[in-house]
């Protein structure tokens, strides 16, 4: 066997080594993601936590209406847009194209119609006079942790919004297949999990009484 | 069962635990006006980590994954998670004047 014959078959057994953990290469990177981005979002909210502690004057400032209901229905929606994007890849795998489509293209509407109840949420409590600087109930740091957290968490759904679209329309046109699908099915219900904490912490501890 | 069926363990699966992780939010809501304090928070996370396990567990499907990819990802972001605890003992000191005074 000549030398370059060894090296070829060296080359091949690199190209053929078997996927990690079973799963396709780019699902592991979308894990490897999801555990980095969710440390990001720990120590946001870390930060939140440690300013929220130091700070004796904390405005406990979200009433039941509008803010506490609008959260609700938000949950409710990104919840629920988890769910018709597992029913999505679930129809991918199945091989129902049509039906995949559909329920991404669902999934998709679910994460505009959040989008939207949050910027309304936002410029709401802009009008009363929230600021990132300053605000008229107590510690001038509410401001920037609220919009700092709730505004990573929309900046997330907003770019899950473009990467289903995008990745559907590929599947669509048969570029992209299920596997594709899936992986950013994993990204959504990532910033679902991380809506599950935010809630809690950001509004929940601070109802107004 | 199809593949993805296998995967995920099917639409009723899926039902039941979106069903129960919308009555934990529920549940969030009312606690959030019925307790208070350090009552208060430790159940709201133990709730909130409750439905990040649920979603975890079946939504992205760590059941069926191998349980080497669980053990490369889930403890070691649990770990670090955990780490970012020393923070609090300067957050007394700045409201308190001194770490972990009453």
């Amino acid at each position: 066997m000549s030398q370059a014959e060894v090296r070829m078959g060296e080359q091949a057994t690199g190209v053929m080594e078997g996927s990690p953990f079973a799963i396709p290469s780019k699902k592991l990177v979308m894990w490897l993601f999801i555990i980095s981005d969710s440390v990001t979002f720990g120590a946001l909210l870390y930060g939140y936590g440690y300013l929220r502690h130091a700070s004796p004057d904390w405005p406990h400032y979200f009433r039941f209406s509008p803010s506490i209901i609008n959260v609700m229905v938000m949950s409710f929606v990104l919840i629920t847009s988890s769910l018709t994007m597992l029913i999505g890849v679930q129809a991918a795998k199945s091989g129902d194209k049509s039906k995949a489509i559909r329920w991404a293209f669902i999934t998709v509407a679910g994460g505009l119609l959040f989008a939207v109840l949050h910027i309304r949420e936002w410029t709401g409590l802009i009008k009363e006079g929230l600021r990132p600087s300053g605000n008229p109930w107590g510690s001038s740091l509410f401001g920037a942790a609220f919009f700092g957290i709730t505004g990573m968490h929309l900046l997330h759904v907003l770019i899950g919004v473009v990467a289903i679209t995008v990745v559907t329309l590929r599947y669509q046109r048969g570029r992209y297949n299920s596997d594709d699908l899936e992986v950013w099915g994993l990204y959504w219900h990532f910033v679902d999990l991380v809506w599950m904490f935010v809630v809690p912490l950001v509004y929940l501890l601070n109802v107004a009484r | 069962m199809n593949p993805a069926e296998k995967q995920s363990g099917g639409l009723v699966t899926y039902l039941v635990i979106y069903a129960f992780i919308l009555a934990i939010a529920g549940l969030q809501v009312v606690l959030a006006y019925s307790a208070s304090g350090l009552q208060q928070f430790v159940v709201m996370m133990f709730f909130a980590v409750l439905q990040a396990a649920l979603a975890v567990t079946f939504f992205m499907h760590m059941r069926t994954e191998r349980r080497s990819l669980f053990l490369m990802l889930i403890p070691a972001v649990i770990f670090v998670l955990l780490m970012m605890n020393m923070i609090w003992s300067d957050s007394f000191r700045i409201s308190r004047g001194a770490p972990f005074t009453h």
